[in-house]
């Protein structure tokens, strides 16, 4: 049909979607990915995806409804017309994935089962058993074949994206290294979409797949993308502790019923069962009575780590607490939570049907993200309304496509450099200050269906429709493998089996891991980040006289390593500089030194742009659009008597 | 349940120290065609240790137990939670994903040895990073998705009882490891792709050719499948080992399966007799 060309980089969720809302409407389109596409982090994704459904809806829940608790649970950080468009799109999704072959769970009359999920009083997450990031991902993977046996899509697996390529200030293609012959080249495109995740591995120790270093996200942001919002980055309540990473233990234990406790008594060293009811601490339920064990994210995290490090109440005095389903039926728990807790057992060697489980909270999602751009919808209040009262009246009973954002838009999710898209997580723009869960997996394919379209528009009828990257002259594309290739050359020439320690790339990305956990996750302070921002000064210095420990010129994984150690490097920066310059708490961000919300002067989108001189970002905040509901204080019914000055706090920041 | 005996065989045995050191006797290659060679390494465990987190500390200092400095091993791996199959190989002789093989289970006492070797049944990239394209090819084979008019709102798709939901289910959380394979006598090594629509195809594809039949919409192809599965390659080349059952993570039905399949060939095959 046409000589165009749209290059995906990530396959997982949001890639796959995208691919095949591409391929399907007629587009080339080359896939490429770090891994075999099916083997992508969304496999880890396990509570569920929420959409307003039937049951829901008769109860009072609508669309909007869910719009509300996103915007709300993100603390009024997100720009608000790109979430109602996503929330009114989600049944559709839903619908999608059910005809695409989805197991999800089944109730006795056939219809698709719902649970409960952090942040809403009604259920409306829909589930394949606790599994559910892998059945939606091999539901995509298997379209995704059956495009690619048509000859629509050409995978490229093994491929690790190097670089964007940028031609009169437009992306026109991309670099990329085959991971086995370690040969580099370049891929033109008309659009490229970066669908590559977050950026877990910066803090070591997470509950992200191995691969989810934000490398690629880096590359493009030190190609000239700007970077929202770094400093939100989501530490997940519940992880099984583990030697080499920590392992999520999906909020929908909790939805199921599970309950969080600690003994009342400090030190109490008695096995959780010789623990009678009266002796036992359910503080999420005794501080949230409304919301009880399923307050969001960033609540339930800091309420873990005050118990456990603030007041040395964990379990046997480690940080630690109990996340209990004994009192629930051994068959309706196989049913519902079968994948998870067999992960339990199989890691922590003990039986989770019998015994309450042990976790403790780990960084797990990053709301920040390449920042991207939309075109507004046609919902325009006047004036923003207030804050949802839930199982009220929806003011936008249709709940139709284009209110929020405008479909096929060719800005919507596109970066600031015209053709460079960014899908799923690696953007910064649903979220906010907090993810809700369940949430994820639905922006992740949203943004491939409802913004690929946007992608198709750009390619036929923007620049490349006329220009495309196909009769570009060569000498853009060359240079751009020429200057990986010096990269990759230097590198390889520090080889050396005999390297010291300190500078070894495993050490040096160890050491950035334990200082961005230490000094970035769930409490900050002034003068944390700066010892922080000092050892990241430190770490770069030690990464610029790195010596690889291998050199190979075949499958030298050490090489793609190091090479994403710099720009774990990068990311840091603008995470600790973002969250120095926050000088507010706000969702996931918490600062003790500034422990208030400040909507005057920080109801505002961070943006970071890369300063290649300095090698560092330079921060400016930006306006959010938030004229659809009116920011209020997020305190999930918290009823804590002991804490006054707490409750001022909350007041103060409405 | 097994969660409740393992469990109980944790309980029953003293716990594993942490801070004991275990040797790795690693089976290492430079690439396709390349000499293999053994390497051991001498690593300190933590409690929780696990065999990836002890390839990881034998990158940060890749010298071996003779002193000798060498090169970090080079290895597949993802989620390292069990669902994504990328870190499969052969530990002491069995195939299985080495995140979850927890050191304190496989080697509880100081100086313990743990074997590492790639899985031989695909060839090698490079030390235990083997290429595995040839099983996902397999699954285009027998067309392993299910055939929807695209992805326009098209309301929802067939509702369906909880037990086919419970079965589709359990079928559906193959992650394509290969451990079915790496087990299967009749499955071998074949570098050549050209070779592949004629090789055995496998237990997983064979399980996955069920799990499309049995949807609703899946069925559309199962004609199709059933053919893949009769020619060349197909179901009847397994030679009923059982061993794929015996090794697959995820406990999936792999012999029923195959049962299922076989008798839905035969009877198509004896239907398209009868047609002609």
């Amino acid at each position: 049909m046409s000589n165009h060309r749209v290059i995906v980089v990530g396959g997982g969720l949001a890639g796959l979607a995208g691919s095949v809302r591409l391929a399907e409407a007629g587009m080339d389109v080359d896939l490429f990915s770090l891994v075999p596409v099916k083997r992508s982090h969304s496999v880890c994704a396990q509570g569920g995806i929420n959409a307003c459904n039937e049951v829901a809806r008769q109860q009072g829940y609508s669309e909007y409804e869910h719009f509300d608790e996103t915007i709300y649970g993100g603390d009024y950080l997100a720009d608000q017309h790109p979430v109602l468009e996503m929330a009114n799109f989600a049944p559709k999704v839903i619908d999608l994935l059910d005809r695409m072959g989805v197991p999800f769970n089944r109730t006795s009359e056939g219809n698709r089962d719902l649970r409960l999920f952090g942040g809403s009083l009604f259920k409306r997450t829909h589930f394949a058993g606790a599994t559910t990031g892998q059945q939606l991902l091999y539901a995509f993977d298997e379209q995704t074949r059956r495009y690619e046996s048509e000859g629509k899509v050409t995978k490229h697996e093994f491929w690790e994206f190097l670089g964007p390529v940028l031609h009169d200030g437009r992306c026109v293609g991309i670099v990329a290294q085959d991971m086995r012959t370690m040969q580099i080249r370049s891929f033109r495109a008309d659009a490229v979409v970066m669908a590559t995740g977050g950026c877990g591995l910066v803090f070591g120790k997470s509950t992200n797949s191995i691969i989810c270093t934000g490398a690629a996200a880096a590359r493009c942001y030190q190609a000239g993308a700007w970077y929202g919002n770094a400093e939100m980055i989501q530490v997940h309540p519940t992880a099984i502790p583990g030697a080499d990473k920590l392992r999520l233990m999906s909020e929908s234990a909790r939805g199921e019923g599970g309950r969080v406790w600690v003994p009342r008594k400090k030190g109490d060293n008695r096995t959780p069962r010789e623990i009678p009811e009266n002796e036992r601490w359910y503080f999420l339920e005794e501080k949230y009575p409304a919301y009880g064990n399923i307050v969001p994210r960033d609540i339930a995290t800091r309420e873990i780590f005050d118990v456990c490090v603030n007041q040395g109440m964990g379990v046997y005095g480690e940080n630690q607490v109990y996340l209990d389903l004994t009192h629930k039926d051994p068959v309706y728990l196989k049913k519902k939570l079968e994948g998870i807790l067999e992960i339990y057992s199989k890691f922590a060697g003990e039986d989770p049907y019998s015994n309450p489980m042990k976790i403790f909270p780990a960084v797990h999602y990053s709301m920040g993200g390449l920042w991207t751009q939309y075109t507004k919808g046609s919902y325009t209040p006047g004036t923003p309304l207030p804050h949802h009262v839930s199982g009220t009246k929806s003011p936008l009973p249709n709940a139709d496509i284009g209110q929020g954002m405008q479909l096929g838009a060719p800005n919507n999710m596109q970066t600031n450099i015209p053709g460079l898209y960014a899908f799923g997580e690696v953007n910064f723009a649903y979220h906010g200050a907090n993810r809700l869960g369940a949430n994820a997996l639905l922006s992740c394919i949203f943004d491939g269906l409802f913004c690929g379209v946007s992608v198709l528009n750009y390619v036929r009828q923007g620049v490349p429709g006329k220009n495309p990257a196909a009769n570009l002259p060569a000498g853009t594309f060359d240079a751009a493998v020429a200057s990986e290739d010096a990269k990759a050359k230097k590198m390889m020439s520090s080889a050396t089996k005999n390297g010291d320690p300190a500078t070894n790339p495993y050490v040096i990305g160890k050491e950035l891991g334990n200082e961005m956990t230490a000094a970035c996750t769930v409490v900050r302070t002034e003068d944390r980040l700066k010892k922080c921002l000092g050892t990241l000064a430190n770490l770069k210095d030690r990464y610029a006289k790195m010596a690889l420990p291998d050199d190979a010129g075949w499958t030298n994984q050490s090489l793609g390593y190091a090479r994403s150690v710099g720009d774990m490097l990068a990311i840091a920066d603008a995470i600790a500089q973002g969250a120095m310059a926050r000088k507010e708490s706000r969702g996931a961000h918490y600062r003790t030194d500034y422990p208030n919300r400040d909507d005057a002067n920080f109801m505002k989108t961070t943006v970071a742009k890369w300063n290649a001189g300095r090698g560092g970002c330079d921060l400016s905040f930006q306006e959010i659009d938030a004229t659809l509901v009116q920011p209020t204080a997020r305190t999930y019914g918290k009823t804590d008597a002991k804490k006054p000055e707490e409750k001022k706090a909350m007041a103060g920041a409405n | 349940m097994t969660t409740a005996k393992s469990h109980a065989n944790h309980s029953s045995r003293p716990a594993p120290k942490p801070g004991r050191s275990v040797r790795f006797r690693i089976k290492r290659c430079e690439g396709p065609g390349k000499p293999s060679r053994w390497e051991t390494f001498s690593v300190t465990v933590e409690r929780g240790s696990n065999v990836i987190s002890c390839l990881q500390s034998i990158a940060a200092n890749p010298v071996t137990v003779q002193n000798v400095k060498t090169t970090p091993v080079v290895w597949d791996s993802g989620c390292l939670e069990e669902v994504c199959g990328a870190c499969t190989m052969v530990i002491n002789g069995k195939v299985r994903q080495s995140c979850s093989c927890l050191i304190d289970d496989y080697a509880p006492n100081e100086n313990d040895e743990i074997t590492l070797e790639p899985m031989e049944k695909f060839p090698v990239v490079r030390d235990l990073w083997v290429d595995r394209s040839r099983l996902f090819h397999n699954l285009s084979r027998v067309k392993a998705w299910v055939p929807i008019d695209g992805t326009y709102s098209l309301g929802a798709g067939p509702k369906e009882k909880p037990k086919s939901q419970e079965t589709r289910y359990k079928l559906s959380e193959c992650m394509s490891c290969g451990c079915c394979l790496e087990a299967c006598p009749q499955f071998n090594v074949e570098p050549d792709d050209k070779k592949w629509d004629e090789s055995f195809i496998g237990a997983h594809a064979i399980s996955q050719a069920r799990l499309f039949n049995a949807h609703e919409t899946g069925k559309a192809l199962a004609s199709e499948r059933l053919d893949a599965l009769m020619g060349a390659g197909g179901v009847s080349d397994c030679g009923n080992a059982q061993n794929c059952v015996k090794v697959c993570p995820k406990h999936i039905p792999l012999t029923e399966s195959i049962a299922a399949m076989g008798r839905a060939v035969t009877i198509h095959g004896i239907a398209k007799f009868f047609r002609g």
